[in-house]
């Protein structure tokens, strides 16, 4: 069907987006890497040369990266089952015929799109500040000692925050994946008598893998990186507390001046990053094809 | 859609779905509400739902403190900027990945599509390096060309998503009746993509408006974006809660707005049109 004119014009037509995208995805990696086996530091200018493993078992050997891995891994799980489950509650309970359902819609959404750094402060000042945040009047309320979230519950508090921001999107896409699902089938399902654990076990769940499997891949991408919620909330801290893999490395890099170790961080993440993805292409992947 | 169901059940379930949406939302109403609210009066115990002194004076701090419109124009210029950017490079690729598909055309989108799983602190050095040498740390232009870099794979997926459901037919009709390629392009494809393409943008600009990571650390008091500038608010300086508050909701207003207009089109660009 295409001449060999309009393959080469294809070929011309995709060039642009791909080179970019190839050169925005190699150079900056090939730095990484050759820093990462630098002795670099932006504030002593003399410490230069080759470091071979140094940077990379000065950052591995340190307590500070166990913690981080173990932080991201808890953040990233806490979020996703809290946001699936969360979601696929909202989802079944907007599905049901009530008034209203086109606000409703409108209020469940939004915090999806208020930008990272206001959801942690809204919720660090507003919400979770021991002295005059609404949790703080609301445990009053009831006699109890309020709480300080970010220094006794750093991380959960991050969770909150984050799963607060996500709740939205895992629940607008099951919600969207829940109403495809045929009308028939459920009412055939109904006239045979089976009952409402049965229907969401046998009917919808099976409907609806597809569409979970979209969100854990998506949010995956994203909760891998949260930044901003913790450099405005608790700096990663108290001590590592809250920090992260990526905030590990913007902290050793940026903060600390320290070029090579914070490479070293980097091509860890990355390489974190891409055991995840390898993971999930595959799982998504059976079920994409399906 | 309408099952029958029995008043009774309907309003519960009504009552249960309003609760949790207002709880969900209750962050949102509360930074509107404290906005208004004077400095006392926002950390008073117990607190006041509704503002007793309704004043505009915390939008006026915060525009004389941080310069609200400086950071606010910013974000229209990069979020905008690298969207038409993106779309300039992504349309004529979406368009020859979805009319003249080779081999290796699902190949090319699954690696632009890996492209976003390299968490952006592996790249975040050399990245801070070569522009701190080439002089565009804290510039809207160099923040606008990482922007467009980090969602161009999106934008091409979206875009592929949607021209692929454009009839072949029409295009070859077209091209029998003897329209030159321009033609075809201009005339055709550009009416029945318009669609596509407006969703795309504007799901993109949501996107790059929210963007925290590259604004927060590649920018700092010149091209900073409403990100950064609210992140000058994350240490607070004595009464603050009110201006807080105003500042979080002058940063999230246009957005929010958008988004509601948007958020059909959303899923679908945010799935990679694997939900419709």
């Amino acid at each position: 069907m295409a001449t060999k004119q309009t393959r080469a014009l294809a070929r011309t037509m995709m060039a642009p987006a791909v080179i970019v995208l190839f050169i925005w995805m190699i150079v900056p990696l090939v730095m990484t890497l050759w820093f990462s086996f630098q002795n670099y530091s932006l504030i002593n200018p003399m410490m230069t040369g080759f470091a071979g493993w140094a940077n990379y078992v000065y950052v591995i050997g340190d307590p500070s990266f166990t913690q981080a891995l173990v932080n991201t891994l808890i953040l990233v799980g806490g979020v996703l089952i809290i946001t699936i489950v969360g979601g696929t509650f909202l989802a079944l309970l907007l599905d049901q015929p009530i008034w209203g359902q086109g606000i409703l819609r409108i209020l469940v959404i939004s915090p999806f799109f208020v930008m990272p750094p206001v959801a942690a402060l809204i919720w660090k000042n507003g919400f979770m500040h021991p002295g005059y945040g609404m949790l703080g009047h609301l445990w009053k309320f009831f006699g109890l000692q309020p709480v300080d979230w970010f220094n006794q519950y750093p991380l959960f508090s991050v969770i909150v925050i984050v799963a607060w921001q996500w709740l939205p999107f895992a629940t607008l896409i099951l919600l969207t994946a829940l109403q495809s699902l045929s009308e028939e089938q459920r009412e055939a399902a109904e006239m045979d008598g089976a009952n409402a654990a049965n229907r969401f076990r046998y009917i919808i769940l099976p409907h609806m893998a597809r569409a979970i499997t979209i969100v854990v891949l998506i949010q995956t991408i994203f909760l891998l990186g949260i930044f901003a919620e913790i450099r405005v909330t608790t700096g990663g801290g108290p001590g590592y507390a809250s920090t992260n893999i990526a905030f590990l490395v913007f902290r050793t890099g940026i903060l600390s001046n320290d070029i090579g170790a914070g490479s070293a961080g980097g091509v860890v993440a990355v390489i974190i990053a891409n055991i995840v993805a390898i993971f999930l292409m595959r799982a998504v992947g059976k079920n994409l094809d399906a | 859609m309408a099952r029958r169901v029995s008043v009774q059940t309907r309003i519960g379930f009504t009552v249960l779905a309003w609760a949790v949406a207002l709880l969900l939302f209750s962050p949102i109403l509360w930074t509107l509400l404290t906005a208004f609210k004077t400095e006392a009066e926002a950390i008073a115990a117990p607190p006041t739902f509704f503002p007793q002194n309704f004043t505009l004076e915390n939008f006026e701090a915060v525009q004389d403190r941080s310069d609200y419109f400086k950071h606010a124009w910013n974000s229209i210029v990069v979020s905008v900027g690298s969207t038409l950017l993106g779309l300039i490079i992504a349309i004529p690729a979406a368009w020859s990945m979805a009319f003249a598909p080779s081999k290796r055309t699902k190949d090319i989108l699954m690696w632009m599509l890996s492209t976003k799983m390299m968490p952006a602190v592996g790249v975040l050095i050399p990245i801070y390096l070569i522009f701190r040498d080439l002089r565009l740390l804290d510039t809207v232009h160099g923040l606008t060309l990482i922007m467009t870099l980090i969602n161009l794979p999106i934008i091409v997926w979206m875009l592929y998503t949607y021209f692929k459901e454009i009839p072949v037919d029409i295009l070859e009709a077209a091209r029998m009746d003897g329209a030159e390629l321009w033609n075809e392009i201009v005339h055709v494809l550009v009416p029945m993509a318009v669609p596509g393409i407006a969703s795309t943008l504007l799901l993109n600009v949501i996107l790059a408006w929210n963007e925290a990571f590259w604004t927060i650390t590649l920018t700092s008091g010149r091209a900073g974006t409403l990100t950064a500038f609210i992140s000058s608010f994350s240490s607070p300086q004595g009464l603050f809660l009110a201006k807080l508050s105003a500042a979080s909701l002058l940063a999230i207003a246009p957005i929010l707005l958008l988004g509601w207009f948007s958020q059909k089109q959303l899923v679908r660009g945010l799935t990679f049109g694997a939900v419709k």
